[in-house]
């Protein structure tokens, strides 16, 4: 495990935790586009260049930008007088932390039949082009439908109503 | 002779590189490199911020700088010189850390797309499979940087500034994307050398560059008009407007960070023009093909310094697009003619060599933009001037 | 320790913080940004069993991944219509303030 694998779990995992603990809403969000470019930068140690620069253009070209967008307009930014976390909290971080156990002793209990260090796959920009109108062309098609209508929908949804009937 | 001219940048950073131990020798060679870019880039956006202000003046009937050296060469030293002197200024509430951070993320992702440009025969400093793409990651976290600066400093002319240029930026990365599409269809790959290596050919001495197809100059057109709104230069600079917004959202900032702020900005011209040379100009090919002895970094700087006074020259004539003007425009002009454009494209690849493709694309880009043109004006009553005086 | 056994490690972690996040916190749009940090923890397991699984030249877990990120934006920016939409009726973002279907 190298050294940049750590640096990059490091920051990584602050930016999470920072994230979800922060007082502040927008610092949570700037926090939350730190975390995913730890992310961007996992991708691209495990040679997926195509996923990781995607990654750092969707994720944090617009959804980091949509998310502080939301917190301004819904006056997030001021912090609440009665605290930020919720009353239920100590069930919540229970549950977390169960699901961290059960995940962390299943990877460690299966470590020794996991596949070892393998030579790096030489992918081109290329292959995924023709993977992608190739053996994936319906998973392409429909996610263009899906995004089509969660545009439409989302501004349907966030549109101010008319005054009178519509 | 003339190939080690063209090549003398490589050869100087091998010798460079040769006084060093075998094993430091590939990141010192990168080190090198990068180096190189963070020198030069600087060094032109002086000559830039010079020609910019020489430039408009002219344009606007008076002379620019002209006391400091000869011909205000000097200028851009001295404007150094007082932002690096200047105090810096904090507001009190201002959230120090995002306050601070902003001007820094702004610069170095605009830097960081420098990485992929080739700026001349093997001169690239990472040659990436997928170099378009990981272009237009950075120039999306560009935004990200312009919100925190306008965010943090607790002013409602930043916060309205920064909205305003997010919003802009965000409308127009969408009319980046789709015009750079086409040129990736047809060179057939996303890595940028292999873009300028498609734009290399000569039939009867004039290039194969792609503005010079009814597409490829459709294309420029509109990549031209989003990287105008991309780096916020007029005619879509309303969120840095200063008769409006007192500064947008570097109203707040002072000093060096809004050297910093500058800095970014004319590097961001510089980058996206750079991409747009490389993407429709040819990147480092000679017009003609008599004159390929003249080295190719020559005709890559060349190429961007022509952009760059286009800029300017648009900076003085045309007047500031209201934001509403612009986002409608954005989306509903640009973004279709982007995508008839596409099966433009398609529709020449598949017609096969010869005049007819030449005839069809042309008289389909024409007719679709007259047409869409008719139609917009039409709803506008244009009708004579009319003048209301103060009583 | 294998090196994938480490990035699993590392997206279980990253997936629990989004979870205990979506969990406690009172802003709805806290609770977004979980999932969307549980979604990228998913994301990176894809990757990382891409990489030193058996077949990586059939690209299935890239592909996964891609599409995984399209279907995430979309579904943010559904979630985030919501959340302004239901501000714009509630005059709050509260969670815990929202509760007129209890009991």
């Amino acid at each position: 495990m190298s050294l940049v694998f750590y640096l990059i779990a490091a920051l990584t995992v602050a930016g999470g935790l920072a994230s979800m603990v922060l007082k502040n809403t927008v610092h949570c969000a700037l926090a939350l586009t730190v975390a995913f470019a730890g992310l961007a930068l996992f991708f691209l140690n495990l040679d997926a260049q195509f996923a990781g620069f995607a990654q750092i253009l969707v994720y944090i070209g617009a959804v980091a930008i949509l998310v502080v967008f939301a917190i301004l307009l819904t006056k997030g930014s001021e912090t609440p007088k009665d605290g930020v976390f919720s009353r239920t909290w100590l069930a919540g971080l229970a549950v977390a932390a169960a699901v961290f156990a059960v995940l962390g002793w299943a990877i460690l209990h299966t470590a020794p039949m996991l596949p070892g260090a393998t030579p790096a796959p030489a992918v081109t920009v290329e292959q995924i082009g023709q993977a992608l109108i190739g053996r994936y062309v319906l998973p392409l098609e429909i996610v263009a439908v899906l995004l089509t209508a969660a545009l439409i929908g989302a501004v349907i949804v966030a549109m101010h109503e008319k005054e009178g009937t519509k | 002779m003339i190939r080690n001219l063209d090549q003398i940048f490589v050869l100087l950073q091998h010798w460079l590189v040769s006084f060093l131990a075998a094993a430091w020798q590939g990141a010192a060679g990168v080190l090198i490199n990068a180096a190189a870019i963070v020198c030069v880039f600087p060094a032109l956006f002086a000559v830039a911020v010079w020609l910019e202000r020489k430039g408009l003046g002219r344009m606007q009937n008076r002379l620019g700088p002209n006391r400091v050296g000869p011909y205000g060469l000097l200028q851009p030293i001295a404007d150094g010189i007082k932002s690096l002197t200047k105090e810096d200024i904090v507001p009190l509430s201002a959230d120090t850390v995002v306050h601070f951070l902003a001007p820094v993320l702004l610069v170095v992702t605009a830097f960081m797309g420098f990485a992929v440009l080739p700026m001349g025969r093997n001169m690239v400093l990472v040659d990436l499979d997928a170099g378009l793409l990981f272009y237009f990651a950075m120039g999306a976290s560009t935004e990200l940087a312009v919100f925190m600066a306008g965010w943090s400093s607790r002013n409602k002319y930043s916060l309205l500034g920064a909205m305003r240029a997010v919003a802009q930026m965000i409308s127009y990365e969408v009319v980046l994307l789709l015009s750079s599409v086409v040129v990736v269809m047809m060179a057939g790959s996303l890595s940028l050398t292999k873009i300028v290596e498609a734009q290399n050919h000569y039939t009867w001495g004039f290039p194969h560059w792609y503005i010079f197809t009814p597409w490829g100059l459709a294309a420029f057109v509109m990549y031209a008009i989003a990287a105008t709104a991309e780096t916020n230069r007029s005619p879509f600079d309303l969120p840095e407007g200063e008769s409006e917004l007192v500064a947008g959202y570097h109203t707040e900032y002072s000093g060096f960070k809004f050297a910093l702020f500058f800095l970014g900005e004319y590097v961001a011209m510089f980058s996206i023009s750079g991409l747009g040379t490389t993407l429709f100009l040819g990147g480092w090919s000679a017009p003609f093909s008599f004159l390929t002895w003249v080295p190719s970094w020559i005709w890559f700087f060349s190429k961007l310094m022509l952009s760059i006074f286009v800029f300017i020259w648009m900076r003085g004539t045309l007047p500031r697009l209201r934001q509403d003007q612009l986002m409608n425009f954005a989306w509903k002009f640009v973004l279709p003619m982007c995508l008839l454009n596409l099966m433009v494209a398609a529709v020449w690849r598949f017609m096969g060599d010869g005049w007819l493709r030449w005839f069809v694309c042309s008289a389909i880009l024409i007719l679709a933009y007259a047409g869409m043109g008719w139609s917009e004006l039409r709803k506008k009553h244009i009708g004579p001037r009319s003048y209301r005086y103060a009583e | 320790m294998t090196p994938l056994a480490g990035y699993l490690l590392v997206a279980a972690l990253i997936f629990s913080i989004g979870l205990a996040g979506a969990l406690t916190r009172r802003n709805a749009i806290l609770v977004l940004i979980g999932i969307e940090l549980m979604l990228n923890a998913a994301n990176l397991n894809l990757i990382a069993f891409w990489r030193y699984g058996p077949h990586p030249e059939l690209l299935t877990g890239m592909m996964f991944a891609i599409f995984s990120i399209a279907v995430a934006a979309a579904e943010a920016a559904v979630g985030l219509g919501l959340v302004i939409s239901i501000h714009r009726h509630a005059k709050t973002t509260d969670l815990d303030q929202m509760n007129r279907m209890k009991g």
